[in-house]
C-alpha cells in the first residue's frame, strides 16, 4: 500500500513538472483543425534550418483555439483559418491590435476560396454559382451559423449575387434564398458535410474550401470527384500573428517572428503550394499553376467594406443571414 | 443476421419453458427484437471500426499505430487511467466507507453529490474546471502567480478525468457495505483489531468483487471519456491528446485508417475489460453474486 501510494505521489509530480516545460527555444503553434500534414511539412523545413529548436502544434476550431488561449493556453504563435478568430485575441489584450501590419499580406502568407467539388464527370454540367439555384441541383455546405467554411461559402454567393444582379438587393436575397432552399441537409461542420457529400451520397456538389477538396479527393478517390472552380469567388485569408502576450513571458519573441517569417519564403510557400493553398510569392504561384485554376478573387474589404460591418449586417441576430436562412 | 442465432437458442429455452408463460410466439418475437437491437446498434459498429482499421491492410494499420503522436495519445491515456483510477479507489472507498458505516448530518446530501458527475454532461465537467483554473476563471491569477499549470496541461485532464468517473466505484460499494452493516468489523474491533487491520482483513475481503467491479468500469471510462478532457485538453499534438482526442482529429484529418486504427485499440481495451468481467463471473460467480447482494 506504502509503495503504491509512492508511486502516485510520483505519477502526479511527473504530470506536473513535464507540463511545465517551456522554454526560449520552444514554440507552441495553435492552429486549424485540418493543418496537421500542412504544418507537420513546415515544421520539419523550419527544423532542418533551426537545429535545437522545438515546435509543438494544437489543431482545433479555430474559435475553440481563441477561446483556449484566452483562458491559459500557452500558444507562442497563431496560424488560423479566420480574421475574426484572431481579432477575439485582440479583444483579449492578447495580441496587438495592428498584428496584420506586423507580417506582409495582411500577415495572410496564404489564401484559399470556397470552391466546388463536384461527381466524377459533372453529371449536373455545375459550372457557376447560378448553377447551384437550379430546380434540379442540391447542395451541400455546413450551417452558417455554426461553420466559418459556411460563413465564407455565403459570402461568397453573395458577393457572387451581388455583382450579377448589379447591387439589386431584393434580388441577392432573392439568389440566397433559393441556394438556402436547394441545400437539404445543413450540417454542423465542414467535416460533417463532408460526410454527408462522400460517404452518404447526398447532393451534386459540396462547396468548401479549394485547400480541403485536395484532401476529400487525395482520402476518397481522385476519380470520384472532380473540382470546379467558380468564376468568382471570395479570398479568404489564412491569418498569422504572434500571441504578444504569451511569447513575451516565454521569451519567443524572436523565435516566433523568425517561425511566421518562414511562412513567406519561397521553401515555405512551395510548402505551402504543394499543400493546396495558393499562395503569395509569384515565382512559387507560377510554378504550380496548373493546380489552382483562375478565378476573380473578391475580399470582404472591398465587397462588404470589412469584418465587422459583416459581422454586424449579416451575421449578427435578425440580420441578413437570418432573413434568407429563416425563411426556407 | 439475427435469425440464425435465434434459431440455435430455441431448443436452449424450450428446456426451461415451463416456467415461462409468455407464448412461443411472443418470446420469439422478444427475441429477436433484442438481438436486432443488439446486433444493429452494438455488433455491427463494432465491425466497421476493425474493417475500417483494416482497410487498407494491416501494414497500414500497423503503421498508422506506430506514428509518434498515435504512441503519445496512447501512453497519456493509459498515465491518465493510471493516476485517476488509483485516486477513484481512494475516494470511493472513503465515500462509500463514511456513507455506510457512520451515521451524520449530510449524509443525504453527500450521495446526491457523489451522483452530480453522472447526471451533468461531461461538456460541463469540463467547463467548470475551465471556470475554475483558467486564466480568466476564479483561481486563474493565483495559479499563474505560483507557476502552476493545471489547464491544458496533463493535471487538468487527469482532474476532468477523475471528475467524470467519480461515480463508479463508490456507487458500487455504498450499497454493498450498507447491506454488509457494521457487525463484522464491531467483532474484528471488540478482538483487538487496530482500524488499519480491521478495514485490511475484514472489510476489503468482503468487498472485493464489488470493488473490482467498479474499477473495472472507472478504468473504461476514464480510458474512453471525451467531452471534459476535450474542453480542457488544449489538443497539442504529442502533449494532452488523449486516444479518444485522437480518433476525433484524425478522421477530421481525412485519415480514416488512422482513426479506426486507434478506436480499434479503444475497442479492444473495451472488450480485454468485458472479457475480465465475464472471467471473473464465471470463476467467482457464486461469490460475486453473495457479495454484490443478488
Amino acid at each position: 500500500m506504502k509503495r503504491f501510494l509512492l508511486g502516485l505521489a510520483s505519477a502526479a509530480v511527473l504530470a506536473v513538472a513535464s507540463s511545465q516545460a517551456w522554454s526560449a527555444d520552444k514554440l507552441l503553434n495553435a492552429s486549424y483543425d485540418v493543418g496537421r500534414e500542412l504544418f507537420v511539412e513546415v515544421n520539419k523545413a523550419f527544423l532542418a534550418k533551426h537545429p535545437g529548436v522545438s515546435i509543438d502544434q494544437s489543431h482545433a476550431g479555430t474559435s475553440a483555439q481563441a477561446r483556449a488561449i484566452a483562458e491559459g493556453l500557452g500558444a507562442d504563435v497563431v496560424t488560423f483559418n479566420q480574421v475574426t478568430d484572431v481579432d477575439f485575441l485582440v479583444k483579449k489584450g492578447l495580441v496587438s491590435a495592428d498584428w496584420q501590419k506586423d507580417f506582409p499580406d495582411n500577415a495572410s502568407p496564404f489564401y484559399s476560396l470556397p470552391s466546388f467539388l463536384v461527381r466524377a464527370g459533372n453529371p449536373k454540367h455545375i459550372k457557376d454559382w447560378n448553377d447551384l439555384v437550379r430546380d434540379d441541383v442540391q447542395v451541400i455546405f455546413p450551417n452558417p451559423k455554426t461553420s466559418g467554411n459556411a460563413r465564407y461559402t455565403y459570402l461568397a454567393a453573395t458577393a457572387y449575387a451581388k455583382q450579377a444582379f448589379n447591387n439589386d438587393d431584393a434580388k441577392v436575397k432573392e439568389f440566397i434564398t433559393k441556394l438556402f432552399n436547394n441545400v437539404p441537409i445543413f450540417d454542423t461542420g465542414g467535416r460533417a458535410a463532408t460526410t454527408t457529400f462522400v460517404q452518404r451520397e447526398i447532393g451534386d456538389v459540396l462547396i468548401t474550401f479549394e485547400s480541403e477538396t485536395r484532401g476529400i479527393r487525395k482520402e476518397y478517390g481522385d476519380d470520384k470527384f472532380e473540382q470546379v472552380t467558380p468564376s468568382v469567388s471570395l479570398l479568404a485569408e489564412f491569418p498569422v500573428a504572434i500571441v504578444d502576450k504569451v511569447a513575451e513571458e516565454h521569451g519567443t519573441r524572436e523565435l516566433a517572428k523568425t517561425y511566421l517569417d518562414f511562412l513567406y519564403t519561397p521553401e515555405g510557400q512551395d510548402i505551402l503550394a504543394r499543400n493546396g493553398n495558393r499562395v503569395r510569392d509569384a515565382a512559387v504561384a507560377d510554378k504550380y499553376k496548373a493546380d489552382f485554376p483562375e478565378v476573380k478573387l473578391l475580399t470582404v474589404e472591398d465587397v462588404f467594406g470589412g469584418w465587422d460591418k459583416v459581422q454586424k449586417e449579416h451575421f449578427a441576430a435578425g440580420g441578413l443571414l437570418d432573413q434568407t436562412y429563416g425563411s426556407r | 443476421m439475427a435469425d440464425p442465432e435465434i434459431k440455435s437458442y430455441e431448443p436452449h429455452h424450450e428446456s426451461h419453458s415451463a416456467a415461462v408463460t409468455e407464448s412461443r410466439p411472443a418470446r420469439a418475437a422478444l427475441m429477436l427484437l433484442a438481438f436486432a437491437f443488439l446486433g444493429i446498434f452494438l455488433l455491427l459498429p463494432l465491425i466497421v471500426v476493425f474493417k475500417e482499421a483494416f482497410a487498407k491492410g494491416v501494414g497500414t494499420y500497423l503503421q498508422s499505430l506506430a506514428d509518434a503522436d498515435t504512441r503519445s495519445a496512447i501512453r497519456l491515456t493509459l498515465l491518465v487511467a493510471a493516476i485517476s483510477v488509483p485516486l477513484n479507489i481512494i475516494f470511493g472507498i472513503s465515500a462509500a466507507w463514511a456513507i455506510a458505516k457512520f451515521e451524520f448530518k449530510g449524509k443525504a446530501f453527500l450521495i446526491t453529490l457523489i451522483d452530480l458527475p453522472f447526471s451533468v454532461s461531461p461538456v460541463i465537467s469540463g467547463l467548470v474546471y475551465v471556470l475554475l483554473f483558467g486564466a480568466q476563471g476564479l483561481l486563474g491569477a493565483w495559479l499563474k502567480a505560483n507557476g502552476i499549470v493545471i489547464l491544458f496541461a496533463v493535471p487538468g485532464i487527469v482532474l476532468a478525468t477523475v471528475f467524470v468517473t467519480f461515480p463508479f466505484v463508490a456507487r458500487e460499494l455504498i450499497p454493498l457495505m450498507q447491506e454488509q452493516g457494521t457487525g463484522d468489523e464491531e467483532a474484528a474491533l471488540s478482538l483487538g483489531a487496530n482500524g488499519w487491520q480491521t478495514f485490511w482483513y475484514v472489510t476489503l475481503p468482503n468487498v472485493k468483487w464489488g470493488l473490482l467491479y467498479g474499477v473495472l468500469l472507472c478504468n473504461a471510462r476514464a480510458m474512453g471519456e471525451f467531452g471534459a478532457v476535450s474542453v480542457v485538453s488544449g489538443h497539442i499534438r504529442g502533449l494532452t491528446n488523449t486516444m479518444p482526442l485522437h480518433v476525433e482529429i484524425l478522421y477530421n484529418e481525412y485519415n480514416a485508417v488512422g482513426a479506426f486504427a486507434v478506436a480499434s485499440l479503444l475497442a479492444g481495451l473495451a472488450l480485454v475489460t468485458l472479457v475480465l468481467k465475464t472471467l471473473l463471473e464465471m470463476r467467482y460467480g457464486a461469490e460475486i453474486a453473495a457479495a454484490r447482494g443478488h
